[in-house]
């Protein structure tokens, strides 16, 4: 059914000068699932979350996010299509000269009309969601420590409720507690709301955690997407080195 | 985008419960339409509320729901049954809680004493910091110096390129125009007395020993001064600082030492170019407006304006680049966390730079007349 295909990319290419990141890449993501991208260093994972929520301009192909081409739309169609999704950068990316609630409360100011009243007090209500205590609101994001921050990015990010959620490198940083505790809280949050989501990791504990599907980016393109257990069976020496090293042996119990 | 249709409750009364059925899209697009009329909402019986003819519900429309659940009378429950509405309003109920009233400000005359003490600190704490950097600044650049191959030439050579050299022309083409402007406004007024010629003395004081080194000041101040504030601040912002310190270099030495030496350098020169200018200025004007042939100019300037004048200027050139840049690091290490943080070091760092040219601009005036110079 193609309504399932919440994201769909078609031979795509971004480039940065003459260094080609992305060739002929395709790949679907369906509604409701938990994507993992995986890929080694400098692969372009996160060029290709810029190039689907239309940070970086791909130079062929086509992306389809909701069924819509970013590019064909205009100011007021796109901000309809911001408004479905949430993103949550790598360093948190939030705003420093606005306190934690003042950054949950971003998206709403722009994109709804809530009062001022009810706006706070959902703002504290996701940041509570996100895993901080009410105390992180009044805070400014460089008094936090880093895994607070990743917490108040994602209460961000899940501002407006989103169906599509983007997280670029969720737990790299993090204690292996915390960062499991993270991924419970994705995982919850998944099953609570129908979120579909984009996350790309390095973590193998969090793909084994959270994820339905795996792509694997490599060579430009999408090496092989499927679940773990396909994956593990896939030959491609990176792969194979990813999911059946030690690491990635612990990770998934084999 | 689906559709969204407006969402909407009913009160029914039936017995000891009164019955919310809500209805539409409970999501955070829609529910401004509705906090006013729920908070309004007093039921003196416990409520039942019905979710069944919810459509779409996100955690904003949980929240309502349960926010309203709670201020209801003991006994109060969700009734109904739809696909999500009862788990999601579980998940927000779970991370609710009620919020501790913040604490008034104090806007009384204790919290204006405090402030005021609290200012009055901070000048003070300011002004020894600045004397300790003085210190420390002077120390490593004098260290630096006595042992010129620790020195880092290649970012001194650098700096005197970016401060220096790129800075020349507009502080050619500034002074220029100051040159000008003096002389015209000496030539309408000494017209009246008919000595037009002593135009050349007024540039040539004025020149030579305040405007060309007062116009490399300011022009320091503005371009070089915030530039260096922000290089620092950015590196400070991005924990450069914190891993140069761990790798046993020392900030002190890579960044402010080559950045004094620098300007050191450069200020003099800079000087020069803007005296030079400003007289040229003088020349074009005398030329073209009063007929004061440009060697006739020159050589009037050369006898009746003592030499010292010109050394009087240069000799402020060294202090006021040392100075500009010593705020400029200063500020550029004061630098925290955040955003806000780069944007107030910087102001503050050109306004100190061009409060300091100007104060130590007249310090230096009443000095030399003191001493007769």
């Amino acid at each position: 059914m193609t309504d399932d295909i919440i994201i769909r990319i078609r031979d795509l290419k971004t480039a940065y000068g003459t260094h080609v990141v992305h060739e002929h890449l395709d790949l679907d993501i369906r509604r409701g699932e938990i994507i993992g991208i995986i890929g080694p260093s400098g692969c372009g994972k996160s060029v290709l979350l810029r190039a689907i929520t239309g940070l970086k301009e791909f130079t062929e192909g086509s992306i389809e996010v909701f069924g819509q081409r970013l590019e064909t739309l205009d100011e007021a169609e796109r901000a309809e299509v911001e408004e479905r999704w949430g993103v949550m950068f790598q360093d948190g990316a939030l705003f420093s000269n606005l306190t934690v609630r003042e950054n949950v409360e971003v998206p709403m100011k722009e994109h709804t009309q809530i009062g001022p009243e009810l706006r706070h007090e959902l703002a504290d209500m996701k940041i509570r969601m996100a895993g901080l205590s009410a105390e992180a609101g009044p805070k400014y994001p460089s008094d936090l420590s880093g895994g607070m921050r990743k917490r108040a990015a994602l209460a961000r990010a899940l501002a407006l409720d989103p169906e599509l959620l983007f997280l670029d490198e969720p737990t790299a940083g993090l204690d292996p507690i915390t960062a499991e505790g993270f991924d419970s809280l994705i995982r919850n949050l998944q099953q609570a709301l129908g979120l579909t989501v984009f996350l790309v990791t390095h973590d193998v504990d969090t793909l084994h955690a959270t994820c339905d599907r795996i792509a694997v980016l490599g060579d430009k393109h999408v090496l092989a997407v499927g679940t773990i257990d396909e994956l593990r069976a896939f030959d491609h020496p990176w792969v194979q080195e990813y999911f059946c090293g030690p690491r990635g042996r612990a990770a998934t119990g084999h | 985008m689906p559709v969204t249709t407006s969402p909407g409750f009913a009160l029914e009364e039936s017995g000891e419960f009164v019955t919310l059925r809500l209805t539409g899209d409970w999501t955070v697009m829609t529910i401004h339409l509705l906090d006013h009329d729920l908070n309004g909402l007093k039921p003196d019986h416990p409520l039942l509320i019905d979710v069944s003819g919810l459509h779409r519900i996100d955690t904003a429309g949980a929240f309502l729901i349960d926010r309203t659940l709670r201020a209801a009378p003991e006994g109060s429950e969700l009734a109904g049954t739809h696909d999500v509405a009862r788990n999601l309003i579980q998940q927000v109920h779970a991370v609710s809680e009620p919020v501790p009233p913040r604490p008034a400000p104090d806007h009384g005359f204790l919290a204006l004493l405090e402030r005021t003490g609290r200012g009055f600190m901070g000048v003070m704490s300011e002004i020894f910091a600045t004397l300790a950097f003085l210190g420390e600044t002077l120390v490593t650049t004098l260290r630096l110096l006595l042992s010129p191959w620790k020195l880092r030439w290649t970012s001194i050579v650098s700096v005197m390129e970016e401060a220096g050299l790129d800075a020349m022309p507009i502080i050619a083409f500034l002074s220029f125009f100051v040159g000008m402007v003096v002389a015209y406004i000496g030539a309408t007024t000494l017209r009246d007395f008919d000595l037009e010629i002593y135009t050349v003395e007024l540039i040539g004081y004025s020149m030579l020993r305040e405007f060309g080194v007062v116009l490399t000041g300011i022009v320091l101040a503005g371009r070089t001064n915030s530039s260096f504030t922000a290089q620092i601040g950015t590196m400070k912002m991005r924990q450069e600082i914190d891993a140069m310190q761990t790798l046993g270099l020392k900030p002190m030495d890579v960044l402010v030492a080559p950045r004094i030496i620098a300007l050191l350098l450069m200020t003099p020169a800079l000087t020069f170019v803007a005296t030079m200018a400003g007289i040229a200025g003088g020349v074009v004007v005398g030329w073209s407006s009063l007929d004061i042939n440009p060697g006739v100019f020159l050589d009037r300037l050369r006898n009746a304006v003592p030499l010292e004048h010109f050394w009087v200027g240069m000799s402020k050139a060294p202090v006021f680049g040392f100075v500009v840049t010593l705020i400029a690091c200063r500020q550029g290490l004061n630098v925290g966390g955040s955003v806000q943080s780069l944007g107030h070091s910087t102001t503050t760092s050109v306004v100190q730079g061009l409060f300091a040219v100007i104060v130590l601009d007249a310090i230096f005036a009443i000095l030399y007349m003191e001493l007769g110079i």
